[in-house]
């Protein structure tokens, strides 16, 4: 039974660059994004942190005290010993682009895939990175911050199909 | 059908052109919302299944960053409306764990009463209609009949039927009334018996076990690797359960088994289902007797709950406190950070990623939807079976589709 702060330690002993906090008991590790696949790879593979909980993204544009334009995060559960990690990696314009977590997890390949389409982060190496929930002819990625509300009024701009040429 | 050994592999069929390409959904009676699957048949096996989704995205995330911490309770009503309390216990419990809230002690006894009501109706209507799918109809209406029950009980608990917004950041919409505890324990006299009907009328159906044995099988690594959590991973040897791993409100106060079975199937996932259903009615019937009295919502004087409609209009502590809470320029002390909480809900792990920027509306409100996750088993678990399996398969998994799309 190791506990959260020892399975940190290791990390950061073994890793550069890796910056940790706390808050409400949950571990957050700031990750480089070149090293990111060698840190979960290690997490899955030493420490037994074998369930991708969820691939997610926020765009810290209004954010107060952000440096970072996105921060990519990455939840995972030991299952066996009921603890979690989140791995954090902050990302910039006009390349926001990371290793994809596919070759460790299946389950990450909808996940990304979503992020993808939503705030237009890049994963190398993902195997079908396509939009997921919105028609493939958007141009834009509606969670990050400068996308209004309301859009930009692609609804209105759709091409209409006409019954003569369906 | 069983998985036979004389599929042919997906790779010597790529080259083969005589496939068919079937488009299933997004209007098919059988994949009960709106999905579409776009399927290449050989024969009528299934040799490949593209899952098309985002017919029902509605932009609830980006909503999430415009609607305050209780308004946006109602929109996770909407996300799976088959348990829509889970969903609001699961929002309002990643929020208090951002504001760092502890609920009263009644609170969360009220609180798990109505997330094993909510997991009991969602099995219900999952096996129910996984029956209806594969022909047996009888036993969907045995357990509609129930649900509907279930259904009157949130109604005189909090007014609603279908999309009850119950919680509230630091305890509940309103205090359980001597009327709901009576239903909820003639629900549980009367619904054992239904239950052991249901059984009865499946677990040995010839029909339902040949169309449902052997179909859809996920092996306990695959389920790893896929993410699956709830009932889908149990049924295939994962043991975990967030109740007992990681527990949260009062689950500790309650002894209950977590439900498993090895084989992975669409057969077991319907029966590790049905057990979930006996061990809830085990939570429910240890918890009926003995909801503890006091308050609901934590203290009005710390800003951390909003007052009850009679403090607000009859003493001037009360005005003050919902004018700070709802006016849009304060409300709750949020700090600048950020929290993941999660819930096991029927479906699965359902958290929420809540982030706040002290203001008194998210940040980024990020819902970890276990439909989603689920549905991204799908094209493994239907390769090589039959056009006739994929309602099987489909109806196990439990795809809610506003929850998939949100």
């Amino acid at each position: 039974m190791t506990t959260i702060d020892e399975i940190t330690t290791e990390v950061q002993s073994r890793f550069n660059e890796i910056e940790t906090s706390q808050f409400r008991n949950q571990t957050r590790l700031r990750v480089p994004a070149s090293q990111l696949l060698e840190v979960a790879q290690h997490l899955r593979d030493q420490h037994a942190f074998d369930l991708l909980v969820d691939i997610t993204c926020v765009d810290y544009l209004h954010y107060r005290g952000a440096t970072d334009r996105f921060g990519l995060i990455i939840l995972l559960a030991n299952t066996s010993e009921s603890l979690r990690i989140t791995l954090r990696v902050m990302l910039n314009e006009p390349d926001p682009t990371v290793d994809s977590l596919t070759p460790l997890w299946h389950g990450a390949n909808w996940m990304e895939r979503e992020v993808w389409d939503m705030f237009g982060i890049h994963f190398e190496g993902h195997p079908d990175l396509r939009r997921i929930l919105l028609p493939e002819e958007f141009t834009t990625h509606p969670l990050r911050k400068d996308y209004p509300l309301q859009g930009f009024g692609e609804r209105h701009n759709f091409p209409v199909i006409r019954r003569s040429e369906a | 059908m069983p998985l036979t050994e004389t599929t042919t592999s997906p790779t010597a069929t790529d080259q083969q052109e005589y496939l068919w390409t079937l488009n299933f959904g997004p209007q098919h009676p059988a994949t009960h919302t709106t999905l579409r699957l776009i399927l290449e048949l050989d024969g009528e096996r299934v040799v490949k299944a593209t899952p098309d989704i985002g017919y029902l995205h509605s932009g609830f995330e980006k909503i999430g960053e415009h609607l305050d911490y209780n308004q946006y309770v109602t929109v996770t009503d909407r996300m799976n409306y088959i348990s829509p309390m889970a969903n609001n216990v699961a929002w309002h419990h990643a929020v208090e764990n951002l504001l760092e809230i502890e609920l009263t002690p009644r609170c969360q006894y009220i609180r798990v009463l109505v997330s094993e009501l909510a997991r009991i109706s969602d099995h219900l209507l999952c096996t129910g209609a996984m029956g209806l799918d594969v022909g047996a109809f009888t036993f969907f209406l045995y357990a509609f009949y129930q649900r509907e029950r279930i259904y009157d009980i949130f109604e005189t608990l909090c007014g609603a039927r279908f999309t009850n917004s119950y919680t509230r950041t630091g305890g509940l919409s309103q205090d359980i009334t001597p009327l709901v505890i009576e239903k909820t324990r003639d629900f549980l006299k009367t619904f054992p018996r239904t239950l052991e009907d249901m059984e009865r009328l499946l677990n040995r159906n010839r029909i339902f076990v040949d169309r449902t044995q052997g179909v859809g099988v996920l092996s306990r690594e695959d389920a790893m690797s896929y993410s699956a959590t709830g009932p889908i991973a149990r049924a295939s040897g994962i043991t975990r359960d967030l109740r007992k791993d990681e527990p949260y409100l009062c689950y500790e106060d309650f002894d209950f088994q977590v439900c498993c079975a090895r084989t992975g199937d669409s057969f077991a996932r319907y029966l590790v289902r049905m057990a979930e259903i006996r061990e809830s009615l085990k939570i429910l019937n240890q918890l009926i007797e003995n909801i503890p009295a006091g308050p609901i919502n934590v203290g009005g004087d710390e800003r951390t709950a909003l007052p009850t409609k009679e403090q607000v209009y009859q003493t001037i502590e009360g005005t003050i406190t919902h004018f700070e809470l709802i006016m849009s320029n304060r409300g709750f002390t949020v700090p600048c950070d950020e929290t993941y909480a999660a819930i096991e809900s029927p479906n699965g792990e359902l958290g929420f990623y809540v982030v706040g920027d002290e203001s008194n509306v998210a940040y980024r409100a990020r819902c970890r939807p276990p439909s989603f996750i689920h549905f991204s088993l799908f094209p493994d678990l239907i390769r090589g079976h039959t056009l006739s399996d994929i309602v099987a398969v489909l109806g196990s998994l439990n795809i809610i589709a506003a929850e998939l799309d949100r």
